[in-house]
């Protein structure tokens, strides 16, 4: 409400910078804010006594109160470890067809069984568990199991894998190479016939050569009707899943030469506890039996 | 360097002290009932109850943040619901510029918290200390018993204020009822104690020490608000036309060539922030408005009309100096600027009402588990499978009754049960896994992207929502 500026001429410095005729003041700070100034030097300075800071040739000056952000995980994981103590107990000593019944055991397995899944199962299986479709990894989402879809055979599985040399209770099924004792017309006929069975185009005629030679070589482990044994592992090549490939290349490779996956056994690399968790995971994935 | 004769300034000055002397008239008045207003539903409010059921808090307004849910009298808000937060953040800066073009710095004046618990600290101060003069008389003195005596009995005045302002904000975290046994029988989380503790010596330094360092040196306010004025922005002002060339002497030579203002300094003694308002309009000033009642009352007392100090606007000044009338209050808060503000303003304000009330108390939200999109099933229907979050806003369980609607050739399918039917306690977000299976060789199956709608009904009252989602085929 005047013309008289704030300050006469004079008054204070300015920094002589002017923009369109303002002109800017060097007033001088408060006293409080240097004093503010000061005490966080002082701060710092003792922040770098007490705490890790300077950089060494190797590491870095430890700081007079010895912490270490390693040493502060390393705890938390020791008490996280006692806090799952009794949890862990009870999930060994449970039946593992009541775990899912158990709103805790089902509540724990889910996220420490994921855990355990992401970081020793999703090389092979993947993130997600839906494997590598025709490529040997099984999905472990669909309702068809090798081995059986339990929670008891999931649990064995896991516990023991499969076809490795490791462990003697390992499941162990092994195909013959059927290139070697059959003739070419022949495992081109058992290929039409599996085709036809699994409800795939087939050539009609080839189809029921094959069904004899099925008849004679296959259907000892994978059953009269083609639906496999899961106590031999042998697969179901009546549905729709094909972990190797259900096209005639693919079906023809594999009577020709077999497959022969493997997957370790976990008995030595996790704890009872963890292997529970992750049986009980995978079998609430959608295909548990 | 535009004075380079000069010897060079101080680089930190030393603060000022600031005795503002008591003052009475309109504006104070006005202060005081804010000072009550606001303070009042800062202390009070956690204490007031609300009932809503045995399964929810009866504390009226709660930040619960553990459980994530903010109560506000009978409105609920779940973190989904953020944007009612974000509306009201939207409605207060529309509400800044509203009042900043209208009345100016009104908000630092009367309503923000560093000037009422200054306002509330100087109470205080003079109260046990006395008026401007007597403080200034102790100021001066070297310590003596009665100096200590005084200044201990204040802090501790100060203290106790200070740890009640920490102490409240605690309580709209939690059960203030149960908070406060706990924190006198020292079982309270050590939380509770560092946050009182923190605001508590926030309170009692910023009140009683920095006052007007924290406006002029901490806040960003005073630089921002002077952007938001023109001139018809209402603010205190002198009317340097009426009160020029200022002087004491009434009986002197020149009297009648002096103007009305009589140089007695009042408006500068009772100003909290230490400054002479006849310098015109300046950062420091948070127009309180203290200095129009002081000059007011001196105004009076000579004989002269008031409103030498006044509100006005920058108009008003070229007007006057015309010897024309200043526009009526009225015109100046009544303009094109403001009446937009006015109206944006309500128009978000509408906008949340009828959001609160239309929103459902159940609510789904639906997200496909893409890791894999899809699978194969061994009879090769293709399952796709969904996380679906089911929210129940009631204060007891409900059964929610989950179906789809689109494709016949596809059918729903609960992770853990064979019905289609969850049961969700009372006030809680559930996350529950969902299968939905397409037929093999049927087009669903097939087809890169079916769209649909999950349905999510609750069998208790027939209410029910939807949210649309996608179902991907072996194409895809």
């Amino acid at each position: 409400m005047t013309d008289k500026p704030t300050k006469k001429p004079g008054d204070v410095e300015t920094t002589g910078h002017s923009w369109d005729g303002i002109e800017e003041f060097n007033n001088p700070l408060p006293r409080w804010w240097l004093w503010t100034f000061y005490a966080t030097i002082f701060w710092g300075v003792l922040y770098t006594i007490a705490y890790p800071a300077w950089p060494l040739i190797s590491g870095a000056t430890p700081g007079v109160l010895g912490y270490s952000t390693r040493a502060e995980v390393a705890a938390d994981i020791t008490r996280f470890e006692e806090l799952n103590a009794p949890i862990e107990a009870k999930l060994e000593a449970a039946d593992l067809t009541a775990i899912s019944a158990d709103a805790e055991l089902a509540n724990y397995t889910q996220n420490a069984g994921a855990a355990v899944f992401k970081t020793w199962c999703a090389q092979c299986h993947g993130a997600g568990a839906a494997g590598v479709q025709g490529q040997g990894y099984p999905n472990l989402l669909d309702d068809d199991w090798l081995w059986g879809g339990s929670i008891e055979d999931i649990h064995l599985t896991i516990s023991h894998g499969i076809r490795n040399e490791e462990d003697p209770d390992a499941r162990y099924s092994e195909m013959p190479a059927f290139g070697e004792l059959l003739a070419e017309e022949e495992i081109a006929g058992v290929v039409q016939y599996v085709r036809q069975i699994s409800g795939q185009e087939a050539d009609a005629a080839l189809a029921t050569a094959g069904e004899t030679v099925f008849l004679d070589n296959c259907a000892a482990c994978h059953a009269d009707d083609g639906t496999g044994d899961r106590f031999q592992g042998a697969p179901n090549l009546t549905d729709a899943i094909w972990l190797y490939g259900g096209s005639v290349d693919d079906i023809t490779y594999t009577v020709e030469n077999a497959r022969f996956g493997v997957m370790p056994s976990w008995t030595s690399r996790l704890s009872e506890a963890e292997i529970r968790a992750v049986a009980a995971y995978v079998h609430g994935l959608g295909g548990g039996e | 360097m535009s004075s380079t004769d000069q010897t060079p300034e101080k680089l930190y000055a030393a603060r000022e002290p600031i005795f503002p002397r008591r003052v009475s008239g309109k504006f104070r008045n006005l202060k005081w009932w804010l000072m009550a207003f606001t303070l009042g539903i800062y202390y009070l409010t956690p204490w007031l109850r609300w009932d809503r059921g045995p399964k929810l808090p009866d504390q009226a307004v709660l930040v619960d943040l553990a459980n994530r849910r903010f109560f506000f009298f009978w409105i609920e808000i779940w973190p989904h619901e953020f944007y009612f937060v974000a509306g009201l953040l939207i409605m207060a800066g529309l509400g800044l510029f509203l009042f900043t073009s209208a009345l100016g710095r009104v908000w630092c004046g009367y309503a923000c918290p560093q000037t009422v618990w200054t306002d509330l600290f100087i109470l205080v101060e003079r109260w046990v200390e006395g008026d401007r003069n007597k403080r200034v008389k102790l100021w001066r003195e070297k310590w003596n018993a009665k100096k200590i005596r005084l200044r201990l009995t204040k802090w501790v005045l100060w203290f106790l204020i200070a740890v009640a302002t920490g102490g409240a904000w605690v309580f709209y975290f939690t059960d203030a009822p149960t908070l406060l046994v706990d924190l006198l029988t020292f079982s309270a989380h050590p939380v509770a104690y560092t946050t009182i503790g923190v605001l508590a010596m926030t309170t009692f330094v910023f009140g009683g020490f920095m006052r007007e360092q924290v406006c002029i040196y901490m806040c960003p306010w005073p630089r921002i608000q002077a952007a938001m004025m023109d001139e018809d922005t209402l603010t205190v002002g002198y009317r340097t036309w009426r009160g020029e060339p200022r002087g004491k002497h009434r009986k002197a030579e020149n009297a009648d060539q002096l103007g009305d203002c009589i140089d007695c300094m009042a408006c500068v003694n009772v100003c909290p922030m230490g400054i002479d308002i006849r310098d015109g309009q300046q950062l420091a000033c948070i127009t309180c408005a203290l200095c129009i009642d002081a000059c007011d009352d001196v105004m009076d007392k000579i004989g002269k009309p008031r409103g030498l100090i006044d509100y006005m606007a920058l108009t008003d000044e070229t007007r006057e100096r015309a010897g024309q009338e200043p526009k009526p209050i009225i015109k100046h808060i009544l303009r094109p600027r403001t009446i937009l503000y006015t109206t944006l303003w309500s128009l978000v304000g509408i906008g949340l009402v009828v959001a609160l009330f239309i929103r459902p108390d159940l609510d789904v939200t639906v997200s496909p588990v893409r890791n894999p999109t899809y699978v194969t099933l061994s009879d090769g229907s293709i399952r796709n499978t969904y996380d679906v979050r089911l929210r129940n806003k009631h204060g007891e369980d409900r059964p929610f009754h989950i179906s789809i609607s689109g494709d016949p050739a596809m059918r729903v399918q609960i992770e853990g049960t064979p019905y289609e039917t969850v049961t969700v306690p009372a006030d809680t977000q559930m996350l529950q896994r969902v299968y939905v299976i397409a037929a093999p060789g049927s087009d669903a199956a097939r087809e890169e992207r079916t769209e649909f709608r999950f349905w999510v009904e609750d069998n208790t009252n027939g209410d029910r929502t939807f949210a649309d989602t996608v179902f991907n085929g072996t194409e895809n």
